[in-house]
C-alpha cells in the first residue's frame, strides 16, 4: 500500500507540474480539470486571469489531494505506512507518545466534510468531462479515451460517494431514519458504497493516474486514440 | 507434523507461563487431531504436561469472549481458532493478552475495562405518555443491533495501539469497545441524551486513528471503525469542527425578538 501511494504522489507530482501534454480533443486530464486559469489549453471556465503564470492544475488539485488526505481510509494507509502508527495491527508504534488526532496537524483531518462538499463538485466537473469525452467536433463518437473518462467518472463517484462523510451527512447522523424516507435510502446507497469505499478508493486513485497518462500519450503523438465516430 | 495411519498430528507450542510479576515461554508438544482448535489443544496440555497452566475459558462456542488471547502475535479467540490455519513445522506461539496487567499464565486482568465502562452516560429513553409503549421501526434500530453482537472478548481493546502501546493513555482513551457501546447508545432510537461532549473530552474519541485493527480482530464481525467509531467521529465533527453548523445552531438558539407565531 505504501508503495502504491507513494507512487501515485510521485506520478501526480510530475504531472502537475508538467503544464503541457494535458489536452488531446476531447480528452481533458483529470488533474487538470476544470481548467480555469487563462493559460490553459482547453479552458473549462474562464475564473482565473492571465495572472497565474503556473500549470493551471495547482488552481485545483488541492481538493483531491485534501479529499483523499482527509479520507478515512486513506489516514489509516499512511498512519500505518508513513507514520508507522501502528506500523501493522499488534506492532509497537514507532514513536514512545501519540496523541493521536485531538491536536495539530492531525485534528484538521475533521474538516473532511467540506473536502468531500469540493469533490462532489469536482465529480460533476468530471462526469461533465466525461460526457465531453464523446463529442468529436459536433458529432456523436467512442474512442478508447472515451470509455477511459467515463470509467474514471464511475469510480469518481464511487468513491465519492461512500465517503464517511457523505453517508453521515445524506442520513447516517440521524437519530430516526424512519422517518425521513429519502435520506434512509441515500443513507443505505452510500453504505453499499462504503463497504467498498478503500477498493473505489485505489482504483479510482490509479485510473485517475491512468486515465492523464492515457491523454499525455495522445497528446503527444505517442500512440493514436482508437475512435469511432458518427457522421 | 502428520502421523500417516491414524490422521493424529502433533504440535509444538509456546506458551507463556508466568505471573504479574515475571514470566517466560515454556514449550510443549502434544497430539492434535483434523478439526480441532487451539483451545483443545491447551486443554490437553493442561490435562497431560501442566496440570497448573492457568486458562480463562467458559463457552467453547464463540459466545462468552472468555479465551482470548494472543496466538502467533496476533489476538483471536482460543475456541474459534483451528489448529489447520497452522499448518507448519514451527512452535505455535500462545501468549495473554499484551495490554492488560498478567494474572497468571493465559489470563489477565481485563478489569480496566468495567472501571471506564461507567464513563459511558446510560440509555436515557424518551418519556412517554401514560399508557404509551416505545414503537421502534426497523429503519431506526438495524444499525444499533450490530453492536448488540458484542461479546466483550476484548480483543479490540487489545490490539488496539493507543491502548497497547501507551500505557499513559489508558486514562484518556477508553478504547474501541467503549466507543461501540458509545455508539449503540447514541444511535438508539428512544435515546434523547446527547453524547458528543463526552466522546470528545471524557471518551476521548479523538485518540482514535482509526486504523481498523479493532475491526479486523472482532471475533463477532462488527464493523467497528466503519459503523460505530467513524459516525460518532462525525458526529463530535457536527458539535465541535463544523463552523458552518455552529453558526447556525447559534442563530437557531437566539431568542426571538417578538411573540411566537
Amino acid at each position: 500500500m505504501a508503495m502504491g501511494l507513494f507512487a501515485f504522489i510521485l506520478y501526480a507530482t510530475w504531472a502537475t507540474f508538467q503544464n503541457s501534454h494535458y489536452y488531446a480533443a476531447p480528452y481533458l486530464s483529470p488533474f487538470y480539470s476544470p481548467c480555469v486559469s487563462a493559460n490553459c489549453t482547453y479552458q473549462t471556465a474562464p475564473l482565473v486571469g492571465s495572472w497565474w503564470k503556473v500549470s493551471p492544475a495547482l488552481a485545483v488539485v488541492w481538493i483531491p489531494l485534501g479529499f483523499r488526505t482527509s479520507c478515512y481510509y486513506f489516514r489509516r494507509v499512511y498512519y500505518r505506512s508513513f507514520w508507522l502508527s501502528p506500523p501493522a495491527c499488534a506492532v509497537a508504534d514507532a514513536r514512545p507518545r501519540y496523541s493521536g488526532e485531538s491536536r495539530l496537524p492531525l485534528i484538521l483531518n475533521n474538516v473532511h466534510r467540506y473536502f468531500f462538499y469540493l469533490a462532489f463538485a469536482l465529480a460533476i466537473v468530471d462526469s461533465w468531462d466525461a460526457v465531453a469525452a464523446f463529442d468529436f467536433s459536433g458529432h456523436f463518437g467512442i474512442g478508447l479515451g472515451s470509455l477511459i473518462m467515463l470509467t474514471d467518472a464511475v469510480l469518481l463517484w464511487s468513491y465519492t460517494l461512500g465517503c464517511h462523510s457523505c453517508r453521515h451527512l445524506v442520513g447516517g447522523r440521524l437519530k430516526l431514519l424512519s422517518a425521513h424516507r429519502i435520506r434512509y435510502r441515500l443513507w443505505k446507497g452510500s453504505s453499499v458504497l462504503n463497504r467498498h469505499h478503500g477498493l473505489f478508493g485505489w482504483t479510482s486513485l490509479g485510473w485517475v493516474g491512468f486515465t492523464d497518462l492515457y491523454v499525455r500519450l495522445v497528446s503527444t503523438g505517442v500512440i493514436t486514440d482508437p475512435r469511432w465516430v458518427l457522421h | 507434523m502428520r502421523s500417516a495411519d491414524t490422521g493424529t498430528q502433533t504440535v509444538r507450542l509456546r506458551i507463556w507461563r508466568g505471573d504479574s510479576q515475571a514470566g517466560r515461554f515454556v514449550e510443549y508438544s502434544v497430539p492434535f487431531n483434523d478439526g480441532e482448535v487451539v483451545l483443545d489443544v491447551v486443554h490437553r496440555v493442561q490435562a497431560t504436561l501442566a496440570p497448573d497452566l492457568a486458562v480463562r475459558w467458559n463457552c467453547k462456542a464463540g459466545k462468552c469472549g472468555s479465551c482470548s488471547a494472543e496466538i502467533d502475535g496476533r489476538p483471536r479467540l482460543m475456541c474459534m481458532t483451528r489448529m489447520s490455519l497452522f499448518d507448519r513445522d514451527s512452535p505455535l506461539t500462545i501468549a495473554p493478552l499484551k495490554t492488560f496487567p498478567a494474572e497468571r499464565d493465559l489470563v489477565t486482568d481485563v478489569g480496566f475495562n468495567y472501571a471506564v465502562a461507567g464513563r459511558v452516560p446510560p440509555l436515557a429513553p424518551r418519556q412517554t405518555e401514560p399508557g404509551e409503549h416505545h414503537r421502534i421501526w426497523d429503519a431506526d434500530i438495524e444499525r444499533v443491533q450490530e453492536f448488540h453482537r458484542c461479546i466483550e472478548c476484548f480483543l479490540c481493546q487489545d490490539v488496539c495501539h493507543v491502548l497497547r502501546d501507551h500505557e499513559s493513555n489508558k486514562n484518556k482513551f477508553v478504547g474501541p469497545r467503549h466507543l461501540v457501546r458509545l455508539a449503540e447508545l447514541e444511535m438508539h432510537p428512544i435515546d434523547t441524551a446527547d453524547r458528543r461532549a463526552t466522546a470528545r473530552h471524557d471518551l476521548g474519541i479523538s485518540y482514535c486513528n482509526i486504523t481498523r485493527c479493532c475491526t479486523e480482530v472482532c471475533p463477532a464481525g462488527i464493523a467497528i471503525t466503519d459503523n460505530a467509531i467513524i459516525p460518532m467521529k462525525e458526529r463530535v465533527a457536527d458539535r465541535f469542527f463544523d463552523p458552518l453548523r455552529l453558526l447556525a445552531a447559534k442563530l437557531r438558539s437566539r431568542p426571538d425578538s417578538g411573540p411566537a407565531k
